[in-house]
């Protein structure tokens, strides 16, 4: 380390040269300014102005003591009490303190260091990158030394032996990881949902059966397939209840203009698939008075009165219709699946 | 039963079994029959005054007789429950034109909301106004309550029920200052923008459990400052403008030199 004595000198004598000559001379280069001038603080000069700032610090770190105390002390004194008030007070309580408590010591430190330690300037050159020829002289005896002891050239079996084995490890990372990617590695699965010709339509949470009499106008009703209870548990179904939710609607028949599949609608009753066709946010803001539904990711907008054709936002085809049907004792029915994938387009969805 | 066998050729025999067949036909049915949708119990001189006020605050629009113009819908069928939302937010009746009716301070008072709900009741037969039983939150599970938020309102009213923005200029609004009864109402007539939630589709326990977890809500947060609820705006704004502007200023105050 060499402290720069005398940066002012360095920086002006380009000037000096130049303004000596009474020529403009434009050099080429700018010359070095050096670090600037080294000026006092006030804590430098004045001892007085240095106490003060020991002081402020001294109060600082004291500040933090107490946030240390108090932290502990709302630790103790204010436990949640299970209600939403009584958490809400203990972990602010808590949080203020160590809050506070950190604080003081961050502050305090920076105070510490900007007025009252050294604040010279320093250049610090650095090393030449590589070791000296004598230290790499030293570690290649060493590792040839090392090769020789263990007889490496001499044993060709563990040489083979540990080749094999070191070859072989990455095996046991990698066979699981690679097989559990292949396994939803399948896009045709984007194509299929659990509906089927026949399996009725049930309310979302509760699996409760939709009957066709049960939706007035103007109702909107969030729909599962129906399976069994014990299906719905698994984590299949979590996969196979994203591709299938479907948002029923009943219009006025007379409001209905087209479906987007032929005759998929019942008696002004019809289900679109819940997943926007953009990039498969949930679409289920349904406006009763337009027949709009709107996606909230990004204001797509369908008109669920005419095939949900986009009517406003980035989604380029409608959302994907199930085409719906009564069975014998009156409950919903799916006819069939959807007959495109749904949700976002993908490079394979056309082939 | 010899006295009965006497008798049956008697000739008002009769005349007495087409009595007794009535009377227990009558009688039967009064006990078994399903009893009429009868949305209030309101005296003639509430639909009396109902039908005053309608004319002199509702007619413009809705008609003479309530049938609906170009302007309006027909409230035929409407229900007391919808009268008694629209008119006690103040939605209802409307005084300018706008994406929506906004709620406002009630123009009618309890009382006379009352007889304009008993009056639309007696043109044809719609929901009733529940009973404060139905929409008591301490009865509600408001574990089921979320589930079934989640699933059918949050979608535009947000997760906790802070409201917002739909197409148009529309927007669902905030719940936090609606009444269980308002809730319920507006679930069981789907006012203007929002969908039917019938009893058959939310079954008035689940309305219940609802009105139940947004009551809850009211409690606030258990970590600390909300921002008002509304997701990411709020959150995202106060972490760039408050939250990096500190840093910002911290790093300026750390890189500064003495004096």
């Amino acid at each position: 380390m060499s402290e720069s004595k005398n940066p002012v000198n360095n920086s002006s004598s380009g000037l000096e040269r130049a303004g000596g000559n009474g020529d403009l001379v434009q050099s080429d280069r700018f010359p070095d300014p050096g670090v600037p001038e080294h000026k006092p603080r006030l804590t430098d000069v004045d001892p007085k102005a240095a106490k003060r700032a020991e002081r402020t610090v001294a109060i600082l770190f004291g500040i933090s003591c107490l946030g240390t105390i108090a932290s502990l002390v709302a630790y103790f004194a204010v436990r949640p009490d299970g209600t939403v008030e009584g958490t809400r007070l203990s972990t602010q309580l808590l949080g203020i303190g160590l809050g506070v408590s950190l604080l003081g010591i961050a502050v305090a430190a920076i105070h510490w260091a900007k007025a009252l330690m050294s604040n010279h300037e320093y250049i610090d050159e650095r090393h030449p990158t590589a070791t000296s020829p004598e230290n790499r002289e030293v570690a290649v005896a060493a590792l040839q030394q090392g090769a020789n002891d263990s007889g490496i050239a001499r044993r060709g079996v563990l040489k083979g032996a540990v080749v094999s084995a070191l070859a072989l490890f990455p095996l046991t990372i990698a066979v699981p990881l690679v097989s559990s990617v292949g396994g939803d590695w399948n896009v045709s699965s984007f194509r299929h949902t659990l509906w089927t010709k026949g399996r009725r339509l049930a309310y979302d949470p509760s699996g409760r059966l939709i009957k066709a009499a049960d939706l007035t106008i103007g109702s909107v009703a969030h729909v599962i397939p129906d399976v069994p209870e014990e299906e719905r548990q698994t984590e299949e179904w979590i996969t196979e209840k994203a591709k299938a939710v479907v948002l029923l609607v009943r219009l006025d028949p007379a409001d209905l203009k087209s479906d987007h599949r032929e005759g998929a609608s019942y008696q002004g009753i019809v289900a679109y698939s819940k997943i926007c066709t953009h990039v498969g946010c949930p679409v289920a803001l349904y406006e009763q008075q337009t027949h709009h539904l709107l996606c909230p990711c990004h204001q797509s907008t369908f008109d669920i009165s005419d095939g949900a054709k986009v009517v406003f936002g980035p989604a380029k085809r409608p959302l994907p219709q199930l085409p719906i049907t009564v069975d014998d004792e009156g409950y919903l029915v799916a006819e069939d699946d959807f007959d495109e994938p749904i949700g976002p387009s993908y490079w394979e969805r056309l082939k | 039963m010899k006295a009965l066998a006497a008798r049956r050729h008697h000739r008002f025999a009769p005349v007495v079994l087409l009595l007794l067949a009535l009377l227990v036909t009558g009688g039967v049915y009064a006990v078994l029959a399903p009893s009429s949708a009868k949305a209030e119990t309101a005296s003639t001189a509430d639909i009396e005054t109902g039908k005053k006020l309608f004319q002199a605050n509702c007619a413009t629009c809705h008609g003479p007789n309530a049938e609906g113009t170009s302007e309006a819908p027909s409230l035929v069928g409407v229900g007391a429950a919808a009268v008694d939302f629209q008119v006690s937010t103040g939605r209802m009746p409307m005084q300018m034109n706008g994406p929506q009716a906004a709620a406002k301070p009630p123009q009618m008072d309890e009382e006379q909301t009352a007889a304009l709900a008993a009056y639309v009741a007696s043109l044809g037969a719609g929901p009733a106004i529940p009973t404060d039983e139905q929409v008591d939150p301490a009865l509600g599970d408001s574990a089921n309550g979320l589930e079934l938020f989640r699933t059918n309102c949050a979608m535009c009213h947000n997760a906790v029920g802070a409201g917002g923005a739909l197409s148009e200029g529309k927007h669902a609004p905030s719940l936090r200052d609606t009444s269980p009864r308002n809730i319920y109402q507006a679930m069981l007539t789907g006012p203007q923008s929002m969908p039917v939630f019938n009893d058959a589709n939310i079954t008035p326990e689940d309305k219940r459990d609802i009105i139940a977890y947004l009551e809850d809500q009211k409690q606030g947060s258990a970590g600390g400052f909300e921002l008002g609820g509304i997701g990411p705006v709020a959150e995202g704004l106060w972490a760039w403008i408050v939250g990096i502007g500190l840093l910002i200023a911290g790093s300026v105050w750390i890189g500064a030199k003495s004096s």
